[in-house]
């Protein structure tokens, strides 16, 4: 199963099991067309009808003030953003409103409202191909999901739907597996067969997706299988790279990347995200506050340059990481 | 177009009288903010409130006049200005007091303060201070009510600073491609912050932009609570019925400046004038008493029972114990019940 089926599963089950459960978003629910951008809803409303598989105009804003305002008073929408890119158009609904309602009333009111939002770069250019994580993780009252799996995509997606606070998804475009007219160039097949029953992945719980001795690498979504694609390279030269999925950003599972360091001695954060002021630079500095002792040699970032996605694939492929970057980064720490 | 000619386009008619109680109902609401803001402001000129206020004197007719026509089940939204209408919604002066003194014991908390005033428990969410902000979370809060409780509406208040904000086009389409039931009150008090309403729009009246919207409009005499009364039962009986959302926009003035040490210097003089001698508390007492539709003895009544009211609420309030420092990392996320 891809991801995008994945989530289509997870949404569905959940609009089945519960009423309240909408989606919201632009260019979905209608029939004939994508199911939003990379056709996650797609043909849901035909099920659920267009009432809960609720199109929008082009109103960024709109929509997530809406969600938010469903979301106060009985509802629990899954609001839809075609790029990750147009959430700043929604910015004061994200930044000033919904993580801060529940704070702002005091404890009263909860805010059950999941955003789910596509990043990554895709030859599409600046504008389509940010991975704005950051800025959520920033922002106090979000919890932050990044599933890089089917299973963790629906596990992770019901497990948001079922929370009572603000959830931000941000799934990456080429892992999404859309296909037909919906397919990406240069997609990763992370296709896996993933269980019909219900079960939800809990937040705060990293997998370790490949075990090593020598380093421990953090990476999410794509930059997870580049990071495991120089593991793999790097296995040929007898260096055991150990590979973390941390699967939330928030709240973010430190005790496994702990337990890890404490075998491996040496961290590197991956991220597709550019480099000044990403999240990565946040757990780095964590884990120097706090757990200096586990660190062997002083650890590295690997993120994309300090600059805007260029549409040239040649200049995208210069700017985000690779296999052979993170490999030779991996390396340098090694010999640090 | 002056202030004054823009009034002097409104229908001259007096505004239909409703019964006694609903009337002094309205009146005993009106009082009720108007004594709660004046008792406030000397507070804070004095040091003894916290923060900043944006103060409501001048607009009571309209809180009063639309939440007239609600019911607890009902919802408002509300902005930076929003302590008339948390008053009218029905939340307890002394909560409010308590909030405003940063108190655990305030209606949020202590965590929301003067411009997010609010509790769900009366159909009021925190207040937004982002002007605009709140417009598209009415419509989602009117999907909600569409939803699971046809029937129920939501009221949502704004100033004319917001008209020109990009949420409020967004949430106000929203509102009617989707039938809403929302009541857009645009409250033009002709001044965002100090910005006059003339300068930010061309057309005269806000409220002929709603047909671009599709929706039915009314520019209603917002110091007249009967009016705004009037115009409100409309656009709910609309609401209530499925028949989707409706613009209000109700004229008004501040009494109060913009924010706590506004002096108002920007304000045309002729202008003020014509508005000040519009006091909506002037208004509604006159035409009570004209109409013998009350005593100056019913009247004083209410008068002083708000007067005590609002003594009681802020004792309470500067009383209240003060939180904890720790509190301040409390309620960041939702603590399940228990």
């Amino acid at each position: 199963m891809t991801i995008a089926k994945a989530l289509r599963l997870a949404i569905a089950e959940e609009m089945r099991r519960d009423p309240t459960v909408i989606c919201i978003g632009e260019d979905i629910g209608i029939p004939g067309g994508w199911g939003g951008a990379f056709t996650v809803t797609w043909g849901l409303e035909r099920e659920f009808g267009l009432e809960r598989i609720r199109n929008t105009p082009v109103s960024e804003s709109g929509l997530i003030g809406a969600a938010i305002g469903a979301a106060l008073t009985g509802l629990r929408p899954i609001a839809d953003f075609q790029y990750a890119d147009f959430m700043f158009c929604a910015a004061d609904q994200l930044i000033n409103q919904a993580p801060k309602i529940c704070f702002m009333s005091g404890g009263r009111l909860k805010v059950p409202l999941v955003v789910r939002a596509p990043v990554g770069a895709s030859t599409r250019g600046a504008q389509h191909a940010q991975c704005p994580e950051a800025w959520i993780v920033h922002t106090p009252g979000w919890k932050v999901a990044v599933p890089a799996t089917p299973y963790d995509a629906k596990g992770l997606l019901k497990a948001a739907v079922r929370d009572d606070n603000p959830v931000f998804i941000f799934e990456h475009k080429l892992l999404y597996g859309s296909s037909g007219a919906r397919k990406e160039d240069h997609a990763v097949q992370v296709d896996e067969p993933v269980p019909e029953e219900d079960f939800v992945v809990p937040f705060g719980c990293a997998a370790i997706r490949r075990p090593g001795r020598d380093a421990t690498v953090v990476a999410t979504h794509l930059m997870l299988y580049r990071a495991l694609q120089a593991a793999q390279e790097l296995a040929a030269e007898g260096i055991e790279i150990e590979v973390i999925d941390p699967r939330t950003l928030v709240p973010f599972d430190y005790d496994t990347v702990c337990e890890s360091l404490s075998r491996t001695g040496r961290l590197m954060v991956v991220e597709e995200d550019t480099r000044r002021g990403g999240w990565g630079a946040d757990v780095i500095a964590e884990i120097a506050e706090k757990h200096r002792d586990l660190l062997k040699a002083p650890p590295t970032r690997v993120a994309t340059y300090d600059a805007p996605i260029a549409a040239s694939p040649v200049l995208e492929r210069f700017a985000v990481p690779d296999a052979a970057r993170i490999g030779a980064a991996a390396k340098a720490m090694l010999h640090a | 177009m002056t202030a004054q000619d823009v009034l002097s386009q409104l229908n001259q008619l007096p505004a239909p009288l409703p019964d006694k109680e609903t009337a002094l109902a309205l009146y005993c609401t009106m009082r009720r903010i108007r004594s709660f803001e004046d008792r406030v402001q000397q507070y804070f000129q004095a040091g003894r409130i916290p923060g900043t206020v944006h103060q409501y004197q001048g607009q009571e007719a309209v809180a009063a006049g639309v939440c007239g026509r609600l019911l607890p089940s009902d919802y408002i939204t509300s902005t930076h200005r929003p302590h008339g209408h948390a008053i009218a919604k029905g939340i307890p002066l002394a909560e409010m007091a308590a909030e405003l003194f940063g108190s655990p014991l305030g209606c949020c908390g202590g965590h929301g303060g003067s411009m997010h005033m609010g509790s769900i428990k009366c159909g009021m969410p925190p207040a937004s201070a982002i002007v605009a902000g709140g417009v598209p979370i009415a419509a989602g809060m009117g999907l909600s009510c569409k939803m699971l409780k046809p029937g129920t509406v939501v009221a949502c208040f704004f100033g004319d600073g917001a008209f020109n904000n990009g949420a409020f086009h967004e949430g106000a389409n929203l509102c009617a491609i989707w039938g809403l039931p929302v009541i857009l009150v645009c409250e033009n008090n002709f001044y965002a912050a100090s910005t006059h309403v003339t300068l930010a729009n061309k057309i005269p009246r806000l409220a002929e932009r709603a047909c671009a919207y599709g929706m039915p409009a009314e520019t209603l005499d917002g110091n007249d609570v009967f009016a705004v009364y009037e115009g409100a039962g409309r656009a709910v009986g609309r609401a209530r019925a499925g028949d989707g959302p409706t613009f209000l926009e109700c004229l008004t003035y501040r009494r109060c400046g913009h924010s706590r040490r506004d002096q108002n210097q920007y304000r045309d003089k002729q202008e003020e004038q014509l508005w000040l001698a519009r006091d909506p508390l002037d208004l509604v007492r006159r035409r009570l008493l004209q109409e013998a539709v009350a005593t100056e003895q019913e009247l004083a009544a209410i008068d002083q029972a708000a007067a005590e009211e609002v003594q009681a609420a802020l004792d309470y309030g500067e009383q209240a114990p003060q939180p904890e420092g720790e509190e301040a990392l409390r309620h960041v996320f939702w603590e399940a019940a228990g």
